[in-house]
């Protein structure tokens, strides 16, 4: 080996490895191994976000390359904040993150539960279950308008036919007041699996052993759900709430697929009002404060949540 | 026969055999009506009630792969006999192939960027990977944590500026643009997997073969990325598959060239308006590798999903 240097004695060094290890040195080799992974991200994450936070204090517009950008401090700010447009965008963002989490946990948890009986062949529904959330969501989400069809579609058909309502009544995705159910709906079938696999595996990480002894003290069935098993599930359960809150917050594909954020706006989630901002209206600098904004809400949110989520672990 | 206390009774598993399962096939419907509609005649597709019964064809087929126009009168009386079965087909509803359609090049186009992205995520992220479980870097808890942060950020909000920039280099609408985004974006995940995976594999196999003159270069390649094969492998499913199914950057960074299939199969259109048959034939094409993938690598990739997760 023509590499062969003197080995650098100290911090780099691997603990509890000889050191005659030939060939480059270990510093080299984390550099050589390192240095890639952090160039792409420089370039393609963290240069893009100084971008957008520079271009949040311009004027500038994509659609007017001519013009000379301005510099006009915080008034993209102020302009989105008093803006009352994004406030019944954030409302209906509101409502379809708290319905889904509420629905993919309940029906989630449940799932996980009976799954955990290990009835004969469970390993292979589980993966049947799962099939849903490994697919495109643009491109189910634009089948599913067509089960949503009024009169043909199968969704309508099923509902009309369980409910005895006429199935040509009601358009799930056409009406306002039912439109934000019809994302809740199909992001619900999507996503449920999810939380049902981080349930399983906290359900599966409790030991036999607490429940054995719970059964020498005669504690009821019931009592051992309330203090074993629901106690040792949450903390998984809370990141399986992370996730999904995280991911529900960033949504797009769906929902644009879906409703494209109608009828009116009523469907409009942030993502989809960011998309109109950005490269409909082409206000490039407002809608990179309008980003900005959003990635300190989330990244805000999730660290208040981490917090939480630690505690609970501790306990 | 052993007692348990913690094994559930027949009753029970019989009881939760039949809830899961029942969901389970409520689950399906949508998939199965995917399927279904694929090989529906275009009037059985919007029958009412919906038909479960049908004589299945293959015209969802033929209209995904090409390209029609309404029958010329002077084709008409035209004698069939001597045309190929598809363009019979097509004839028997009073249009006429003019070409094929664009769903192979964007089908490909989905191949390439798919397999193409996920190759390079997985040959960085190993390498970092590595050198994060193996080596003392600095601030190496802040650098993965902010690793991993980089996917929080809407899809959306990083599209502006990278929309900017691709335009800047002339990387809009390109495969290799798509493939360096994609990469960027599968790197994070990869890297906090493979991490995941290689922290377990004990050190003193590495230790061993050191000691008996194997280069730090042999001894990973040798030693430990066999051991951490399967990990890898399944990493590489999830970075495929995210690459497989990605929209949003899709459909605002391509438009003809580069274009992958989820953007394009909502827009196909027949002849006469929405053609569901075929938007289902090409969902089908679409959706089945992964759902074939699913169910074959099942152990490995459930695993993955509570593993990228709980870990954190």
């Amino acid at each position: 080996m023509s590499g062969k240097r003197n080995h650098q004695t100290g911090d780099d060094r691997p603990v509890g490895i000889a050191n005659h290890a030939k060939g480059l040195s270990d510093r080299a080799i984390a550099w050589l191994f390192i240095s890639p992974t952090i160039a792409i991200l420089l370039a393609i994450n963290i240069f893009p976000l100084i971008w957008t936070i520079y271009l949040s204090f311009t004027n500038y517009r994509v659609n007017r390359p001519n013009r000379a950008v301005e510099f006009i401090g915080l008034r993209n700010y102020e302009r989105i904040l008093s803006d009352t447009d994004i406030w019944i965008t954030m409302q209906a963002t509101a409502h379809f993150l708290f319905w889904t989490i509420v629905l993919q946990v309940l029906i989630g948890f449940t799932l996980a539960y009976f799954i955990n009986k290990k009835f004969k062949g469970n390993d292979l529904w589980t993966t049947i279950i799962v099939l849903p959330m490994m697919l495109s969501p643009a491109v189910v989400g634009n089948f599913w308008t067509f089960l949503y069809q009024p009169q043909i579609g199968l969704f309508n058909y099923v509902v009309g036919f369980l409910s005895g309502a006429d199935p040509s009544s009601f358009s799930m995705i056409g009406d306002v007041a039912l439109a934000p159910w019809a994302i809740v709906i199909v992001d619900t079938w999507m996503w449920t699996p999810f939380v049902m696999l981080i349930c399983l595996a906290g359900l599966r990480s409790i030991p036999d052993s607490i429940y054995e002894a719970a059964e020498c003290d005669r504690a009821s069935k019931w009592r051992q759900f309330w203090t074993i098993t629901i106690p040792m599930v949450l903390p998984f359960l809370m990141l399986a709430v992370l996730f999904r809150g995280i991911e529900n917050f960033k949504m797009f594909d769906l929902v644009v697929q879906l409703t494209g954020g109608g009828p009116g706006s009523i469907t409009e989630l942030t993502s989809i009002n960011l998309k109109r901002e950005a490269f409909e209206k082409w206000r490039t600098g407002y809608a990179s404060a309008y980003a900005v904004i959003l990635f300190v809400t989330v990244f805000g949110l999730a660290s208040i949540y981490v917090k939480a989520l630690n505690k609970v672990k501790d306990r | 026969m052993s007692f348990s206390v913690t094994e559930p009774s027949s009753r029970q598993k019989w009881f939760a055999g039949i809830l899961v399962i029942g969901y389970a096939v409520i689950t399906l419907l949508p998939l199965f009506w995917i399927i279904a509609t694929g090989f529906k005649s275009a009037p059985d597709s919007i029958a009412y009630p919906p038909k479960v019964m049908f004589d299945p064809t293959v015209e969802g087929y033929v209209n995904l792969f090409t390209t029609q126009t309404r029958m010329p009168t002077d084709l008409i009386a035209e004698a069939r006999d001597q045309l190929p079965w598809y363009e019979q087909l097509v004839r028997e509803r009073g249009n006429t192939i003019v070409g094929a359609s664009r769903f192979p090049e964007r089908f490909f186009n989905s191949v390439i960027i798919g397999f193409g992205s996920t190759f390079f995520a997985i040959v960085l992220g190993t390498a970092a990977a590595y050198a994060f479980s193996r080596f003392r870097v600095p601030l190496k808890d802040d650098l993965l944590f902010f690793i991993l942060s980089t996917r929080m950020m809407p899809p959306i909000a990083v599209a502006i500026p990278i929309f900017l920039m691709f335009r800047q280099l002339g990387l809009n609408d390109t495969h290799a643009g798509m493939i360096l985004l994609y990469t960027a974006v599968n790197l994070s995940l990869a890297v906090w997997l493979i991490n995941g995976f290689i922290d377990e594999i004990p050190v003193e196999y590495e230790e061993a073969a050191l000691i008996d003159g194997y280069t730090r270069f042999q001894a990973f390649y040798k030693v430990v990325l066999p051991q951490a094969a399967t990990g890898i492998a399944s990493t590489a499913i999830f970075c495929l598959i995210f690459a497989w199914n990605e929209y949003a950057f899709a459909v605002l960074l391509t438009s003809g060239t580069a274009q992958t299939a989820p953007p394009f199969i909502p827009t196909i259109i027949g002849v006469a308006g929405q053609d569901w048959p075929a938007v289902a034939a090409g969902a089908t094409l679409f959706l089945l590798p992964v759902m074939v993938f699913t169910i074959l690598l099942r152990k490995h990739l459930l695993r993955g999903i509570t593993f990228g997760a709980v870990r954190k």
